[in-house]
C-alpha cells in the first residue's frame, strides 16, 4: 500500500514552515518544517506531550498560529478569509473520547447538529446520516445518547460526525486510544472502506500504538516539539535498522534520551509455594440505576504478583479498582485486602495499600520535595523518618534532580514517576494503578515497567495495574480480560494465547470478545454497500459554504443547547421553579411598612396621663411594647443589644405641668443602625404624638385645639393602600429575570470551553454572532415561560391587578430577557473558569439589580457610581415597564423611552461578546 | 495527628487560590470596589426626592414654599402646569407632585383652611411615606412663619425631644457599607468552598485523597478553615482599611468580636456551601441553586428591610439562617458597641445552625463522592 501513491506528485495537502506555539513557558512545538502528501494516510508517532494535539490543531485552525506559517489547502491558515473558505473542506476529532460530542443528545442529534452546522438541509442530512450510520454499524444505536455508548461505538460516532460534510483532509487525533482492539480493527476497516469511497480524501492522524502506525502510507515521528523524522514506513525500518516501529522510534530518539535504556526484563517469580492471597474480590457487582458497570466479577492475587486489568476505556476496570480502595461501595458481593473486607471506614488497612488513579492527580502547587513530604506527613510516617524516606524515593525514581521543580514543568514520564513515588512512600504492601503509564513514551514506559518488577520481585510488593497496552499486559504474571463489566478470562498471559489458539495477546482478545459479544461484530455491515451513493463534491460544497449569516447554523446550536436543557430537567426547573419561589420569598419578605416596632417607656411620671400616652403608642399597629424600663443603664443596655427601636422617657411631673400649661419635653431615643427605619419611626411618633395631644386637649380641656391653618390632602396614587406588595411584586419580575437567564447562559459558552466542545465552533464554518445568537434563544424562550410564571403570580396569588398594556410589557419582557441572557453570554466568554464566570456573574448581577435598579430605591435619587450603574443598566427600565404596566395605566406611548433604551441595549452586548469571542484558541 | 493533615490540607487549599488570579481578582474586587460603590450609591434615607409644584397662586407664600424645598432632600421643585402631573408622575419623573390652589394666601389668611393637594406616588415605597412627612412639615412650618407675622400661633403644649442613637445624622452609608460586606462574606465563602468543592470533584483530586488515610472530616475542616480564613482576613482588611478608613464609618464596639462573630458565620456558611456542592451534581446546577439560596440569605436576613415587618412564617423560618443572627450580631456590635454579655445569644445561635450544616454536609459528603464514579 506505502507505494501504491509514490508517483503520484500532487501538492501536499498541508505545508509548514517554522512552526513554533509555547504555553507561557513551555515550549510546545518548536520549529517544525513538515510536508503532509496530499491523498494519502499519514500517520503522526509520538508519546503524550509531545505535541500532536497542539499540531493538530494548528493545522484545523482552531489554535492561533504564533510563529511560523502553515498552509492547507492551497492557502494561510493564518488569514480569516482562508481559513472560512476551508473550514468546510476540513474535519477534526480532537483527541479524547466523544469529546467535541455532546453526552446527552442521542447519536442522531449529534449527528444532525453537524449536519445543521454544515448548512444542510433536512432531506440531506437524512440522507447522509442513514448512510453513515449503516455504514458504520451505529444504526441500531440511532436513539442512544452519546455519553452511554461504549468508547468505541463514541470513536465511530465522532468519525461519522466528522465526515458528515465529505471532507477533503481528514484530521483524527489519537482516534483509537483507549478503544477495546475489535472495535479498533473495526474503526480502521470503516477508515479503509471510506478511503476507498473517496480515494481523493488526505486523512492525518495521530496516534500512540506503533502497531497501528505501521499500517500507514506515510509516517512522522515525533518527540519534544520536534520532527524526528518523516516518511513511507519502510523507509524509517531502513533508515533505523530495526524491524519493528516501536524500536524504530526509540532508535530515532536522540542520543541523550536513549542513554540508560535497556530491555525490560522479567524474572520470574520465586514461588514459596504458599499461595498468600493479597486480594480477593467475590461476585463483586456495582450498579448505577439500571446501569451494570461491574457484573459479578471474581479474582485472586497472590502476595508479590504483578496482576494485570486489560480492557477498553468504560469496561468497568476503574470502578473494581474504587471498589477494592473503598472509594465506592460495591452494590453486591465482597472484596477483601489481606483477608479483611474492605472497608471505606478503615484507615489502617489504607496504610497498607498504595493508590495511583488514572490521570495526574498530584498537586501542581506543590513542588516534587513538597508533595513526597505531605503524602509522607499524612500517611503518618514518623516525623523523624521522613527525610530519609524521601531522599530513598528521590534515588530510587530519579528524582534528585527536580526535587525543586512544579510537576507542571516536568514532562509526563517523570511525572508519572512521581506519581509511583508518592504511591510508595509508606512502603505499602499493595499497589492499585490505574492505567499509569497511558501517554508515556517507550522509554520512560520500560523504565516505570522495570521500577514495578523490582518492587515486586525484590520487595515482594503485589501490585494491581490496569493497562490497554497489549505489550504490557505480556509483562504481568497474571492478567484479566475485561469488557463491559465482566471478567471474559483470567490467566497467564501465554495460556490466554494458547488457549484460543492464537498468535498474539491482542488477536486472542479479539476471539474473547467476539465471543462475548455473539452477534455484535455482524452488526458491522459487508464494505460494499451498494446504496451508498457518494455525494457530488460541488454538490457539497454548494451547501457547505461558509459567509454571511445563516439562520440554519444558528439554529443548529439553539436545537442542541435547548435539546440539552431538556435532558438535564434539573436545572430546566431549578430556572422555573427558583424565580417562582423567590418571587414568594421576595414579594412577603421584602416589606416597606415598618410597622411592630419594639419600644419601652422609662416612665417617671407614673400617672394615667402618662399610661395614657403609651397606651396611645401600644394601641397603634406600628409600635409594640416591651416591659418598661428600670434605668438608664437599662435603657442602654437594651438599645445596644437592639431590642428596643424606641425608648421613652416621661419626665416627673408630666400630667402636672401639661394641665398647668408649661411646656413639657418628653425624651426620645430612636435606633439609628437602620436608617430608614429610623426616620420612620420617627415620623410616626411625631403624627401619634399630635393625635394624643389632640385628643387629650379634649378629653381634658372639653376643648379642640385650634385647627390647623390648611390642609394638606395626600393622594397615594398607583397604589391607594400604599402596600408593599403592589409595589414590590411588579418590581421583583425584572430582578428574577435578570438572574437567573443570566446564571444560565453565564455558564453555557465557558462550560464548552472547560470540557472541549468549543473546538465544534472553532473549526466549522458557524460565524460568533449566530453562535451567541444561537446559544440565547433557547435561555430567551425559558425566560419568556419564566416571565409568564411570574406575572400570573404577580396576578392571582399577590392579587397585583394589571392597569395598562400587557403587550408593551411582554415586547419590554423580550427585550430585557435577551439583555439578561447577553450579560451571562459576556461574562461566559470573559471568564476561564466556570468558578470564575458563576461567580462573576453573582457579583455583577445581584448588587446592581437589587439596589441600584429602582428595586427599593428611585434610580434619580443614587448618588456617585451607583446612579451611573442605575442609568445604563437594563433592570433599571424594565422596572419602569413593569411597574408602569401594572400600576399606573401605561402603554406604549409612554413607554417609548424604556423600550428604545432596551431595544439599544441588546445589540450593543451582543457587540461586545461579538468582539470578545474568538474563533481560534490562543 | 488529624489536627496536622487538617493544617496540611488546609495550606494546600491556600497555595491552589494564591495561584489563581482570577479568583483573587474577584475576592479583592468584592471587598473592596463592591463595597464602595454600594456603599456611597445607596441615598441617604431621603435624598434628591424628585419634585414637582404647581403653582396656582403665584403669590408670596406660595412663592414661600417652592424655595423651602431644596436639595439634599428634595431636586430643586419643577414648577410645572396642573396638566403635566400625571405624564411626570407616570413616567416616573417626580415621586411627588405638590398643588398649591389659586388664593391660597388668601384663603389662609381669612382664615378659611385652605386645601394644598399633594400627589404621592406610592409604588415608591421608600420615599412615599417618609417624604410625605417631610413635604407635610416644610410646608406647615412655612405657612406657620408666614401667618405668625399676622396673627401668633400657640407653642404646642408637650414636646418630642428626639435623639437618635448610634448613627445621629443617620447617614445610609454607615449601614449600606456593612450590610454589602455582610453580603460579600455570605457569598464568597458559599462560592469558595461550594464551586471549588464541585470542581475537584470533576478533576478527581478528591479521591486521591479519600483512598489516603485522611477522613472526609479532615478535607471538610481543611476546607472550612482555609477558605474560612481566607475571607476572614479580607473582610477584617475591608472592615478596617475601607469601612473604617476610607468610608470614615464611626464603629462604636470590638472589631475583634465582630471578627469573631464572623468566624462563627463563615464556619456556618463554608458547611452550607459543601452542603450545596454535595447537593448540585454539575457546576451549572449550582450556579442556579446558588441564586436560589443567596438571595434570600440576603434579603430576608434584616439587612435590606427591617426584620420586624415580614410575616411572622418567614421570621420563624430566618432563625434558621445565619446571616439573620449575623446582621443583628453585626449591626449591635459595630453600630451599638454592644459587647459579648449582650449578643451572645447569637453567637450561640449561629454555632448551633453552623454545627447543624457541618453534620449534615460531612454525612453527604462521602456518599455523594462515592456516586460520582
Amino acid at each position: 500500500m506505502s507505494g501504491a501513491f509514490a508517483e503520484e506528485a500532487s501538492r501536499p495537502v498541508a505545508r509548514l514552515t517554522g512552526v513554533s506555539l509555547s504555553y507561557g513557558q513551555t515550549l510546545a512545538l518548536d520549529g517544525i518544517a513538515l510536508e503532509i502528501p496530499a491523498g494519502r494516510m499519514v500517520a503522526l508517532i509520538g508519546p503524550d506531550g509531545v505535541g500532536k494535539s497542539s499540531l493538530f490543531s494548528l493545522i484545523a485552525g482552531a489554535r492561533v498560529i504564533q510563529s511560523g506559517a502553515i498552509e492547507v489547502l492551497g492557502g494561510d491558515m493564518a488569514e480569516r478569509r482562508h481559513r472560512e473558505a476551508v473550514c468546510p473542506r476540513i474535519a477534526y476529532m480532537p483527541q479524547g473520547l466523544g469529546k467535541n460530542l455532546y453526552p446527552t443528545l442521542s447519536v442522531f442529534e449529534n449527528l444532525d447538529f453537524f449536519g445543521r452546522l454544515f448548512g444542510q438541509d433536512a432531506a440531506e442530512r437524512d440522507r447522509r446520516i442513514d448512510d453513515l450510520l449503516r455504514s458504520t454499524g451505529l444504526a441500531p444505536f440511532r436513539d442512544r445518547p452519546a455519553g452511554k455508548l461504549s468508547g468505541g461505538m463514541k470513536q465511530k460516532l465522532g468519525l461519522c460526525c466528522a465526515l458528515i460534510h465529505d471532507p477533503d483532509f481528514l484530521l483524527l487525533d489519537e482516534p483509537t486510544t483507549g478503544v477495546d482492539p475489535l472495535s479498533r480493527a473495526q474503526f480502521w476497516d470503516l477508515i479503509d472502506r471510506i478511503r476507498a469511497e473517496r480515494p481523493g480524501m488526505s486523512v492525518l492522524i495521530a496516534t500512540a500504538y506503533m502497531e497501528e502506525a505501521a499500517r500507514f502510507d506515510w509516517l512522522i515521528a515525533m518527540d519534544a516539539g520536534r520532527i524526528l523524522a518523516a516518511g513511507p514506513p519502510h523507509d524509517l525500518y531502513e533508515r533505523t535498522g530495526q524491524p519493528n516501529l516501536e524500536q524504530a522510534f526509540i532508535a530515532l530518539l536522540p542520543e541523550a534520551r536513549r542513554r540508560g535504556h535497556k530491555p525490560v526484563t522479567i524474572p520470574p517469580r520465586a514461588h514459596d509455594g504458599q499461595a498468600d492471597v493479597a486480594i480477593e474480590a467475590k461476585g463483586l457487582t456495582l450498579k448505577f440505576g439500571d446501569f451494570t458497570a461491574v457484573d459479578h466479577v471474581d479474582f485472586q492475587i497472590e502476595r508479590g504478583e504483578i496482576f494485570g486489568f486489560i480492557g477498553s476505556n468504560g469496561c468497568g476496570k476503574t470502578t473494581t479498582m474504587k471498589m477494592l480502595t473503598g472509594l465506592l461501595p460495591a452494590s453486591e458481593g465482597e472484596a477483601r485486602l489481606f483477608g479483611r473486607e474492605v472497608d471505606a471506614k478503615d484507615i489502617q488497612t489504607r496504610q497498607r495499600v498504595g493508590y495511583m488513579s488514572q490521570g495526574f492527580s498530584l498537586y501542581t502547587e506543590l513542588t516534587v520535595r513538597q508533595n513526597l513530604e505531605l503524602h509522607a506527613q499524612l500517611f503518618r510516617l514518623a516525623p523523624e523518618d521522613i527525610p530519609g524516606r524521601v531522599a530513598e524515593m528521590a534515588e530510587r525514581f530519579g528524582l534528585v534532580d527536580i526535587m525543586d521543580a512544579l510537576p507542571d514543568a516536568l514532562p509526563l514520564g517523570q511525572r508519572q514517576r512521581l506519581s509511583l513515588a508518592v504511591a510508595m512512600i509508606h512502603k505499602p504492601e499493595l499497589l492499585i494503578l490505574d492505567e499509569p503509564t497511558s501517554g508515556v513514551d517507550p522509554i520512560a514506559r520500560d523504565q516505570f515497567w522495570q521500577s514495578m518488577i523490582d518492587l515486586s520481585r525484590r520487595d515482594m510488593v503485589t501490585i494491581f495495574i490496569s493497562t490497554h497496552f497489549m505489550n504490557e499486559a505480556e509483562r504481568c504474571d497474571r492478567i484479566s480480560l475485561m469488557h463491559a463489566g465482566k471478567v471474559l478470562v483470567s490467566d497467564t498471559p501465554a495460556h490466554i494465547i494458547e488457549e484460543r489458539g492464537a498468535a498474539t495477546l491482542e488477536e486472542a482478545f479479539i476471539g474473547y470478545l467476539k465471543a462475548a459479544d455473539g452477534g455484535a461484530a455482524s452488526a458491522m455491515p459487508p464494505a460494499a454497500d451498494p446504496t451508498h451513493v457518494t455525494p457530488a463534491p460541488d454538490h457539497a460544497r454548494g451547501s457547505t459554504a461558509a459567509g454571511g449569516f445563516s439562520v440554519r447554523r444558528m439554529m443548529s446550536y439553539s436545537r442542541r443547547e435547548a435539546l440539552e436543557l431538556r435532558r438535564d430537567p434539573i436545572r430546566a426547573t431549578l430556572a422555573l421553579l427558583g424565580s417562582v419561589i423567590l418571587m414568594f420569598i421576595m414579594g412577603y419578605g421584602i416589606s416597606m411598612d415598618v410597622k411592630d416596632l419594639p419600644f419601652a417607656v422609662l416612665d417617671r411620671d407614673a400617672t394615667t396621663t402618662s399610661q395614657n400616652y403609651v397606651l396611645n403608642l401600644a394601641g397603634s399597629p406600628y409600635f409594640i411594647e416591651r416591659p418598661p424600663i428600670a434605668d438608664y443603664e437599662d435603657l442602654d443596655r437594651r438599645m445596644r443589644a437592639g431590642e428596643l427601636s424606641v425608648a421613652i422617657e416621661i419626665p416627673p411631673g408630666f400630667a402636672r405641668d401639661l394641665r398647668r400649661g408649661r411646656t413639657v419635653s418628653l425624651g426620645v431615643w430612636v435606633d439609628g443602625a437602620m436608617p430608614q427605619r429610623a426616620e420612620t419611626v420617627q415620623g410616626y411618633l411625631q403624627a401619634l404624638h399630635g393625635q394624643w395631644l389632640g385628643d387629650m386637649a379634649v378629653q381634658e380641656l372639653g376643648v379642640r385645639p385650634a385647627a390647623g391653618l390648611i390642609n394638606i390632602e395626600t393622594r397615594y396614587r398607583y397604589n391607594p393602600d400604599v402596600k408593599s406588595l403592589v409595589a414590590i411584586a411588579p418590581a421583583v419580575i425584572p430582578v428574577l429575570l435578570l438572574l437567573f437567564p443570566a446564571m444560565l447562559t453565564a455558564l453555557s459558552v465557558v462550560r464548552e470551553k472547560e470540557l472541549g466542545s468549543i473546538v465544534n465552533f472553532y473549526v466549522t464554518p458557524i460565524t460568533p454572532l449566530e453562535f451567541l445568537l444561537g446559544k440565547q434563544i433557547p435561555y430567551v424562550a425559558l425566560a419568556m415561560v419564566n416571565y409568564g410564571l411570574l406575572v400570573l403570580l404577580a396576578l392571582w396569588v399577590f392579587r397585583t391587578p394589571i392597569t395598562g398594556n400587557v403587550v408593551a410589557m411582554t415586547l419590554g419582557a423580550i427585550l430585557y430577557t435577551s439583555c439578561s441572557t447577553a450579560i451571562g453570554l459576556l461574562f461566559s466568554i470573559f471568564m476561564r473558569s466556570q468558578i470564575a464566570a458563576m461567580f462573576a456573574t453573582a457579583v455583577g448581577t445581584i448588587l446592581p439589580a437589587v439596589q441600584f435598579s429602582g428595586l427599593i430605591n428611585p434610580v434619580s435619587s443614587l448618588e456617585g457610581a451607583g446612579a451611573f450603574i442605575g442609568r445604563i443598566f437594563p433592570t433599571t427600565h424594565f422596572v419602569t415597564i413593569c411597574r408602569g404596566v401594572f400600576s399606573k395605566r401605561l402603554g406604549f406611548a409612554d413607554l417609548q423611552t424604556e423600550l428604545l433604551a432596551l431595544a439599544v441595549t441588546v445589540p450593543l452586548l451582543l457587540a461586545a461578546c461579538t468582539l470578545l469571542l474568538r474563533k481560534q484558541e490562543r | 495527628m488529624p489536627a496536622s493533615n487538617i493544617l496540611r490540607l488546609g495550606v494546600k487549599e491556600l497555595r491552589s487560590l494564591w495561584r489563581d488570579p482570577m479568583m483573587l481578582f474577584l475576592i479583592v474586587y468584592a471587598f473592596s470596589l463592591s463595597i464602595y460603590v454600594a456603599a456611597t450609591g445607596i441615598p441617604e434615607t431621603l435624598h434628591k426626592a424628585p419634585l414637582a409644584i404647581v403653582d396656582e397662586d403665584q403669590s408670596q407664600l406660595s412663592a414661600r414654599v417652592t424655595s423651602a424645598f431644596y436639595p439634599p432632600y428634595f431636586t430643586p421643585p419643577a414648577l410645572v402646569t396642573q396638566s403635566e402631573i400625571d405624564r411626570g408622575m407616570d413616567e416616573g419623573r417626580y415621586t411627588f407632585a405638590l398643588d398649591i390652589p389659586p388664593d391660597f394666601q388668601r384663603d389662609l389668611l381669612a382664615g378659611r383652611q385652605p386645601t394644598v393637594q399633594l400627589n404621592v406616588d406610592a409604588t415608591r415605597m421608600s420615599q412615599a411615606f417618609i417624604g410625605n412627612g417631610y413635604i407635610q412639615q416644610i410646608v406647615g412650618a412655612e405657612v406657620a412663619e408666614f401667618a405668625q407675622h399676622y396673627r401668633g400661633a400657640a407653642e404646642p403644649p408637650a414636646t418630642l425631644a428626639m435623639r437618635v442613637r448610634f448613627n445621629p445624622t443617620l447617614t445610609q452609608s454607615w449601614f449600606g457599607a456593612v450590610m454589602e460586606l455582610i453580603n460579600n462574606v455570605t457569598m464568597l465563602s458559599i462560592v469558595l468552598t461550594g464551586a471549588a468543592l464541585i470542581r475537584e470533584r470533576e478533576h478527581g483530586t478528591i479521591e486521591h485523597l479519600l483512598v489516603m488515610p485522611v477522613s472526609p472530616l479532615e478535607i471538610m475542616m481543611s476546607k472550612v478553615w482555609a477558605m474560612g480564613l481566607t475571607v476572614l482576613v479580607a473582610c477584617g482588611f475591608s472592615l478596617v482599611v475601607l469601612i473604617e478608613g476610607v468610608l470614615r464609618v464611626p464603629i462604636e464596639g470590638s472589631i475583634a468580636l465582630f471578627l469573631f462573630g464572623a468566624s462563627l458565620h463563615l464556619f456556618a456558611t463554608t458547611s452550607i456551601g459543601i452542603f450545596m456542592g454535595t447537593i448540585a451534581r454539575s457546576m451549572p446546577q449550582f450556579g442556579l441553586l446558588l441564586m436560589l439560596v443567596l438571595l434570600p440569605l440576603q434579603l430576608l436576613s434584616g439587612g435590606v428591610t427591617p426584620r420586624e415587618s415580614m410575616p411572622l412564617f418567614v421570621q420563624i423560618i430566618m432563625q434558621a439562617a445565619p446571616t439573620t443572627h449575623f446582621v443583628r450580631l453585626a449591626q449591635a456590635i459595630l453600630y451599638r458597641g454592644a459587647g459579648l454579655e449582650v449578643v451572645w445569644p447569637h453567637f450561640l445561635a449561629i454555632a448551633v445552625i453552623g454545627a447543624v450544616f457541618f453534620t449534615v454536609a460531612l454525612g453527604r459528603f462521602r456518599k455523594t463522592i462515592g456516586a460520582m464514579g
